[in-house]
């Protein structure tokens, strides 16, 4: 595993408060790990600022899994 | 009880009769005030009776880069920050309908309704970050009786209302309350200039037989600013004597 994806995984389970082998790649935030809208909306501003990447609306709203947000920052991040 | 020390909070057209008396109430318990407005020298007037803990950022609210500007330049003058943001700023262009003109429309909505509406969307991530935010917005009692003459100014104040009260269905689980307080008729510069016999009409009107104070709104909004106040989200507190009971 990627470190990228660690970080991702570690961010999604303290801001989700879920148990950390739930978070699969092909996890849904919203179908598998219980996100609400308000959410994703921090989870990105959260991946924004450990990866200081720039993650716009438009792309924001097709990162709807972990493996989206993790292959997102890799392609982006500096 | 209502104890605000250590928190930080920034309000807009701050050198005003109402701004500066809201300014001066959540000083007096304990916050740490930065005030806005667009007469510089009004506003460090005002911050030098409060203390040397009180910031100045002036601001045009009818300008979108001012606008923008506001809330990081807030946010570094209070030293990393925002806890209490207050929209208080407004402006007035009355006029029948028939006469009134589509600037006098745009200028009211773009800075009581607009700017108040982009200060809000800047202030909520850092709030929702903290997991803490105190949003209050100065309404009006027009903003839900009407007044002649204010089609402009009425719509901006029952727009701030409804706004306040979707983002505070949007904000109320990171522990941001969104409020409005609704001031009456509140002696200020403006009702000085009323004639006695204006003055008197408007005194019938009100149950309590005379003019609100500043004092009045300061309260209001340091106790909706309150920790207290945290279970109270998506409501106008109306301070107006008694003249319109919603």
């Amino acid at each position: 595993m990627s470190d990228t994806a660690d970080r991702v995984k570690k961010i999604v389970v303290e801001h989700l408060g879920v148990e950390p082998e739930k978070v699969t790649e092909e996890a849904s935030f919203i179908d598998d790990l219980g996100a609400d809208s308000l959410d994703i909306v921090e989870l990105v501003m959260a991946f924004e600022e450990e990866f200081g990447v720039e993650i716009p609306d438009d792309a924001a709203e097709k990162i709807t899994t972990v493996k989206d947000a993790i292959s997102y920052i890799d392609t982006h991040k500096g | 009880m209502f104890d605000l020390t250590g928190m930080t909070a920034l309000v807009t057209g701050a050198s005003g009769g109402i701004g500066s008396a809201i300014a001066t109430a959540l000083a007096a318990q304990g916050a740490t005030v930065a005030l806005s407005g667009t007469r510089k020298d009004a506003l460090e007037a005002v911050a030098e009776k409060l203390g040397s803990d009180h910031k100045v950022v002036p601001a045009n609210l009818s300008d979108a880069a001012s606008v923008e500007a506001l809330i990081p330049a807030a946010i570094e003058a209070l030293g990393g920050k925002l806890d209490i943001l207050v929209n208080n700023a407004g402006v007035t262009r009355d006029n029948l309908v028939m006469r009134m003109k589509d600037e006098e429309w745009d200028q009211v909505i773009s800075v009581n309704l607009e700017a108040a509406f982009r200060l809000i969307r800047a202030a909520a991530r850092p709030m929702m970050k903290a997991r803490f935010g105190r949003i209050i917005t100065i309404t009006s009692v027009v903003g839900t009786t009407g007044n002649p003459g204010q089609a402009n100014y009425a719509a901006s104040k029952g727009g701030l209302t409804a706004m306040s009260k979707a983002l505070a269905q949007e904000l109320a689980s990171r522990s941001i309350t969104v409020n409005c307080v609704a001031p009456g008729f509140i002696a200020s510069a403006m009702t000085d200039a009323l004639t006695d016999a204006q003055k008197e009409a408007i005194n019938t009107r009100i149950p309590a037989g005379a003019m609100g104070q500043g004092t009045d709104i300061g309260a209001a909004v340091a106790y909706l600013a309150s920790r207290e106040a945290g279970y109270i989200t998506g409501q106008t507190l109306h301070v107006n004597g008694g003249m319109a009971m919603i």
